[in-house]
């Protein structure tokens, strides 16, 4: 039943990751860009990981794909122009990237034989608790140091946009 | 019986009583800011225009249903779809009640207990705000795309006061499933009052019962929040260009969020099902009564009636309200629908102050709203959480 969940959701993130780039108007690709993660939150999921899979929709899908698709939307940017491709590009294209997919995939099983295998809600930690307590024990630093470079980023971003209105 | 068909009969119980719900708190609506401004509101299609809301499904699947040729086609279906899906999930983590035990298996009022069921209800409201913003921009009209823009932005930006004042209480109890959370209100101080979050050392939660409820009346972009959909403003913002079933989904996840933010008001602040008074005291017996004086009340104006047919329908409607009493009087009954009752009129009373609000107050200016948020609401949200945190470390 994981594995099952784990391959049609999989294949949604990849068709939708797809799309992002085949879509000619840059709505349409955010929306596709939405569902690669609302997939890999129930990605997330089966891993065992549900506060991170929840912080996934509220965070990415839910603010910052929201941002997106309002500057998408307010900058009225139209659907891109499609002008004429070279065949050559068209008829290569395609069977050259899964070829080189394929080589990077052996590669990687040459370099790292016999990887553990995901085993779907062996991971213990995945609880809001258990990410809690990290945060504030063990990866303190890292968390209050990322709070500050949100802090320089807000700034930034306060500053940038005081000068557009002088 | 198997897991498996309990689930299916459980959630088949709770859609056919939230649309029934959902139809009959716009009759409501209706009625009540009817009587606000004086006048009557629907009565004619039925007795007291109690088939009001049939009429209006009626008329609203047999419109023509028009996709106009001008809209992007896969968005403009996209929108209602998303926005009423995600307003009818949220209801799957709500607790009703208690336990109870059906065919030999127990199993709670609640559809689903997550153990982030806190986070869920939050994630479903953050994608539900992609079906007005899709639907503004797929309308291909100025008014849809600047309706669409103003309301999701006005939806984002009280998020954030939403989830902080969210954030308090669950400092008070330390989880995150909903059932937990009501589970840890319940008990008494001084044998009577009762320990809901709102009354709850060592710090009550009044002012984060507040902020939630004034985000939340932004959230469901109700008036004094609602600029972006007000028809003197922009036509009818997000859904101008919608006809028929489209529409009447924009409509029903408005309600549907409605009904969510006062079942997550009341399971957050208000004790979820949990009685006012103790049982000891007798709080089991308050629905027969509260039913008693309805049918009192009803009988009393069926005797000397205002209009000619409520000689009729009000004792109708009196004899209906003994027959409920009498059903809350069963003692076996006792433990599965005294808390539904309790439950049932806390997110009631809160749904009547939303309708009340919105017969009662003007409407803020966009800028002035946006203001509101983020100069006013966000800071002290953020003040009420560092407090509660404070009064948390310190007391415990």
């Amino acid at each position: 039943m994981d594995a099952l969940l784990f391959l049609i959701f999989a294949t949604i993130a990849v068709v939708c990751g797809v799309n992002v780039v085949v879509q000619s108007h840059p709505i349409s690709s955010a929306v596709s860009l939405i569902g690669v993660m609302g997939s890999l939150a129930v990605l997330y999921l089966l891993l065992g990981a549900e506060f991170i899979a929840a912080a996934q929709v509220i965070v990415y899908a839910g603010a910052i794909m929201v941002l997106f698709i309002f500057v998408i939307m307010l900058l009225n940017a139209g659907g891109e122009t499609r002008r004429g491709r070279s065949l050559m590009a068209q008829l290569l294209g395609v069977p050259l990237l899964i070829a080189f997919l394929g080589l990077m995939a052996f590669f990687v099983e040459r370099v790292f034989p016999g990887s553990p295998r995901v085993h779907f809600g062996s991971f213990q930690g995945g609880t809001a608790q258990a990410v809690g307590r990290a945060l504030f024990t063990q990866f303190l630093l890292p968390f209050e140091v990322i709070s500050v470079l949100i802090l320089i980023a807000i700034l930034g971003a306060v500053v940038l946009a005081q000068k557009e209105m002088d | 019986m198997n897991f498996f068909l309990l689930s299916l009969i459980k959630a088949a119980v709770v859609a056919f009583v939230l649309l029934t719900t959902l139809a009959y708190l716009q009759w409501v609506e209706r009625k009540v800011i009817a009587h606000i401004q004086v006048r009557i509101g629907p009565s004619r299609v039925g007795p007291h225009g109690l088939m009001q809301p049939l009429a209006d499904v009626i008329k609203l699947i047999t419109k023509e249903d028009l996709i106009p040729p001008y809209v992007n086609k896969f968005l403009y279906l996209l929108a209602p779809f998303l926005a009423v899906t995600m307003a009818l999930l949220s209801i799957s983590v709500i607790p009703f009640g208690g336990g109870f035990t059906i065919f030999g298996d127990n199993t709670w009022m609640q559809l689903t207990d997550l153990n982030i069921g806190v986070l869920f209800v939050l994630a479903i409201s953050s994608v539900g705000v992609y079906g007005i913003a899709l639907a503004g921009w797929a309308s291909n009209n100025k008014y849809s795309l600047l309706g669409g823009l103003r309301s999701s932005a006005q939806m984002i930006s009280y998020e954030l006061p939403l989830s902080l004042a969210i954030a308090a209480p669950l400092l008070l109890a330390n989880t995150l499933s909903l059932r937990q959370l009501v589970e840890r209100q319940s008990g008494y101080y001084l044998g009577f009052i009762p320990r809901w979050n709102v009354f709850q050392g060592p710090i009550p939660q009044i002012l984060s019962f507040i902020i939630f409820l004034i985000a939340a009346f932004a959230e469901t972009n109700r008036i004094p929040f609602d600029l972006p959909e007000a028809e003197n403003e922009l036509v009818a913002g997000y859904h101008t260009e919608y006809s028929s079933m489209k529409f009447a989904a924009f409509f029903m996840a408005e309600y549907a969020n409605m009904v969510t933010v006062c079942s997550m008001t009341t399971t957050l602040f208000l004790g979820g099902w949990l009685p006012l008074w103790p049982e000891s005291l007798g709080s089991s017996y308050l629905p027969s009564l509260v039913f008693l004086g309805a049918g009192a009340v009803a009988l009393y104006h069926g005797l000397n009636p205002v209009r000619k047919p409520d000689r009729i329908t009000l004792p109708v409607v009196a004899v209906v309200f003994f027959v409920l009493a009498a059903i809350f009087l069963i003692p076996a009954g006792h433990a599965v629908l005294a808390p539904l009752f309790w439950f049932a009129a806390k997110t009631g009373t809160l749904l009547f102050v939303f309708i009340w609000v919105r017969g009662t107050m003007p409407r803020f200016r966009y800028d002035q709203l946006m203001g509101f948020a983020w100069k006013f609401l966000f800071p002290v949200a953020v003040v009420n959480l560092l407090i509660t945190g404070l009064m948390v470390a310190v007391f415990s």
